[in-house]
């Protein structure tokens, strides 16, 4: 018992002395547990304790759930959508920065050149053909989100998403897409940020304030 | 050599270079745009902007009032280059800010982000905003500078690279500055598009997202492509290149420098001729055709128990072992090898000491060598005509193989000779193992006929052929993006080449597939091949040194021979 502990200080102590750690670090002793904490009694009551408080109080903390729904916070991360622009086109530029930014590699994007023939698209040089997320192997961190430089990626409120087969899971860009229609129309999802055009540089052109933000490339006016 | 000093550190400097280079040659990085090894000097970018001064004989230093162009500024004996002072680098940012004023900044769907000279001198020597609060300039996009290259106008700096590259090494000229002043932009001549045969190198020299490459364009973000030093197998000019590639695809190849092969450029013939090592036409599997069965067998079939199938080459390699040994028993000098000009060095010499160390009436020939055309040399004249002998910039060689050299050498050591294929005439023997991996089709009708219908024919190819078809075996080989091996140029230069992907379903890379064959012990291991060769074979015994370098090393045999590129 007596030896791992003195190892453990010994290392402490190494660590401790190390001139990174004089300067940055604070350290601190764990308290030394006494006789009666080693028994563990005292914590087992308390913990008794407080179950007993609850039990009387009278105060049900049972949710309701699915009759009623919960509160979700504005910043909670759920299922993601595609934001349109103005013109109703998909806003994504196909950069991949989510799928660089993605630590679970749920992310897929296939770029093309925008049709450019169409004068729907004329403003726009590239566009995702596909964008698909499986949202089974997300693990929900928001990277995706922070990454995109054009604000098309958004994580909505949607918590309880549910599916029937793994291939249903995986969501391409129609249903990404489909997401955004219908989480703007409940309000609970607002488009969070609508900056729209690229770089800094792009923003501090005074015109640009006036004209729309184009969609695509910061050819701010 | 003299001496120099850049910020402090001493140099010894050829004193041909400029400024930019010495300072490489003393670890510091002096940023430009406009300046480019083999292309003449402009100085109009402004980004190598550096103090220089030089040491008076009694030992005083006097800089210059001025900063000047490190490109165009000439060193000599004493000369002192800061690049660390204020100046120099207020210099730099506001060169910077001036080159990113009407920049489109639209990195996120530039092809070039990840590799770009704006973004990573801005991260080192820029400023993190443009004062600028005028609307910036925008400027059409020309999709019609070449069938391969597109220009995003608004990102070009105006270094005039691409257009010094057509005028002094493709020497065809159709890229030129259009207008003036800040309406200057890059353009072609009208209905003279810029589809020369080195077209491809403008996008590489291009040091923003102007120039872009057609066929790579929105096809990958750069940051994801894993690279692999390699040789450019499209003709025996050997060019260093590097194979980019993600995920077992291969996106582009770029040429990577190599004053000892051909400098910094390749042809778009090798840049985009690589599409083949993806072809859905390509043999996957082995095959095995039994002795008595008048169908193709598939292995599935002649070897019932299926759990053996996850991996047939133990199967087909022993089988084909047994078959080579028993033809080579009942006829010696009727089993011919045909060894391809596409086989690496390891690969040749790997079937050779396995079929001569058998039995030496055994025959080694050589494959047919494609040749198209004549030599094409550059830079083309104003009429297109071919430059004199000491005015050659780049050659694109008639012969398209990459290892004419370095198999006829194993023929030399072995068979004491080179003998033709084709030359044999008609079903000149009764067992075969021919070696293919060529690009394209390559079974003419001489070595058809030389082939004829053998009592053993193994073919050990990447696509199907006349001979492939009626072969006894089939060996699913690989192409030269999944080879590791040493190619020999025209010029006796032995480079390295380097596997960088793995080849489709069960093919397998030639040196694999021959060194179990011969039943070598180990893995096959390039490196420690090259090193057997070198001892024992003397006209290869450059390469006993086993590691290649990034350059190549040359042949002895070749060794009077000039630097084939000066570009």
């Amino acid at each position: 018992m007596s030896e791992p502990q003195t190892n453990e200080a010994q290392k402490n102590e190494a660590l401790k002395n190390k001139p990174s750690a004089k300067k940055s670090v604070k350290w601190g002793e764990a308290p030394k547990l006494t006789i009666l904490d080693a028994l563990y009694l005292p914590a087992i009551v308390s913990g008794l304790a407080t179950a007993v408080r609850h039990a009387v109080s009278g105060k049900a903390t049972t949710r309701q759930y699915p009759e009623v729904e919960p509160e979700i916070p504005p910043n909670y991360r759920g299922v993601h959508r595609l934001n349109r622009d103005e013109a109703g086109r998909v806003k994504c530029v196909a950069c991949y920065m989510c799928q660089t930014a993605c630590p679970a590699n749920c992310i897929e994007i296939i770029a093309a050149p925008a049709p450019k023939d169409d004068p729907h698209w004329k403003d726009r040089d590239k566009f995702p053909a596909t964008f698909t997320i499986d949202e089974l192997r997300c693990i929900y961190c928001g990277m995706c989100e922070e990454a995109c430089p054009v604000d098309a990626i958004e994580l909505t409120s949607i918590y309880d998403l549910t599916g029937m087969t793994r291939e249903e899971m995986i969501f391409d860009k129609e249903k990404l897409l489909s997401v955004f229609d219908e989480t703007v129309k409940t309000g609970r999802d607002p488009v969070r940020t609508n900056r729209g055009k690229l770089g800094p540089a792009a923003e501090l052109s005074s015109t640009a304030k006036d004209a729309p933000p184009p969609p695509g490339r910061g050819k701010s006016g | 050599m003299v001496k120099v000093k850049v910020n402090d550190i001493e140099v010894d400097a050829d004193p041909k270079d400029n400024c930019i280079l010495a300072a490489r040659k003393a670890g510091v990085e002096i940023p430009h745009y406009c300046w480019h090894e083999s292309l003449s000097v402009v100085a109009s970018c402004r980004m190598c902007l550096v103090e220089v001064g030089e040491t008076k004989p009694d030992g005083t230093v006097a800089m210059g009032p001025k900063l000047v162009p490190g490109c165009q500024t000439p060193i000599k004996e004493g000369t002192i280059i800061r690049t660390d002072s204020s100046k120099v680098k207020t210099s730099q940012q506001m060169t910077l800010e001036l080159l990113l004023l009407n920049h489109p900044l639209d990195c996120s769907i530039c092809d070039q982000a990840g590799e770009c000279y704006l973004q990573d001198y801005t991260y080192k020597y820029g400023k993190a905003h443009s004062r600028l609060d005028e609307p910036k300039i925008q400027r059409e996009d020309k999709y019609h500078i070449g069938e391969q290259i597109a220009l995003f106008t608004d990102r070009c700096v105006m270094c005039t690279r691409c257009v010094r590259f057509t005028r002094e090494i493709s020497g065809t000229a159709e890229l030129q500055v259009v207008a003036r002043g800040s309406h200057e932009e890059i353009d072609v001549f009208p209905d003279t598009p810029c589809n020369n045969k080195l077209a491809g190198n403008v996008v590489d020299l291009c040091p923003v997202g102007a120039l872009c490459s057609k066929d790579f364009l929105y096809k990958k973000r750069v940051w994801w492509l894993k690279h692999a030093d390699s040789v450019c197998t499209g003709c025996s000019t050997g060019c260093s290149v590097q194979v980019d590639q993600n995920d077992n695809k291969v996106y582009r190849l770029r040429p990577r420098e190599n004053p000892q092969a051909q400098g910094h450029f390749m042809c778009d013939e090798g840049r985009f001729g690589f599409k083949y090592i993806h072809d859905e036409r390509r043999i996957k599997y082995p095959r095995l055709k039994a002795p008595s069965a008048t169908t193709n067998a598939t292995v599935r079939s002649t070897e019932p128990s299926d759990l053996t199938f996850a991996d047939p080459w133990p199967m087909v390699l022993a089988d084909t072992r047994k078959r080579i040994q028993t033809a080579i028993q009942n006829d010696p000098s009727g089993f011919v090898v045909v060894l391809s000009a596409f086989m690496t060095v390891e690969e040749a010499y790997l079937l050779a000491s396995y079929i001569k160390g058998i039995d030496s009436r055994t025959k080694l020939t050589l494959g047919p060598i494609p040749i198209v055309g004549s030599d094409d040399l550059y830079p083309k004249g104003p009429k297109g005509q071919s430059p004199a002998a000491d005015k050659v910039k780049f050659t694109i060689r008639a012969e398209k193989c990459p290892n004419r050299t370095g198999i006829e050498a194993i023929l030399r050591h072995f068979e004491g000779s080179v003998i033709q294929a084709e030359s044999l005439g008609k079903s000149s023997a009764s067992a075969w193992f021919v070696v293919g991996g060529y690009s394209s089709g390559w079974v003419n009708e001489k070595i058809d006929q030389a082939v004829g219908t053998p009592s053993l024919l193994i073919v050990q190819d990447i696509f199907p052929s006349p001979l492939s078809e009626r072969a006894d075996v089939v060996l699913a080989a690989g192409s030269f993006a999944e080879r590791d091996g040493t190619y020999v140029n025209h010029a006796g230069l032995a480079q390295a080449t380097h596997a960088s992907i793995r080849p489709p379903e069960q093919a397998r890379a030639d040196g694999r597939i021959l060194m179990d064959l011969a039943g070598r012990a180990g893995l096959f291991n390039a490196m420690a091949l090259r090193k057997e060769i070198g001892t024992k074979i003397p006209e290869l015994s450059a390469i006993a040194t086993g590691d290649l370098g990034e350059h190549g090393v040359r042949l002895a045999k070749f060794a009077n021979r000039p630097a084939a590129a000066k570009s």
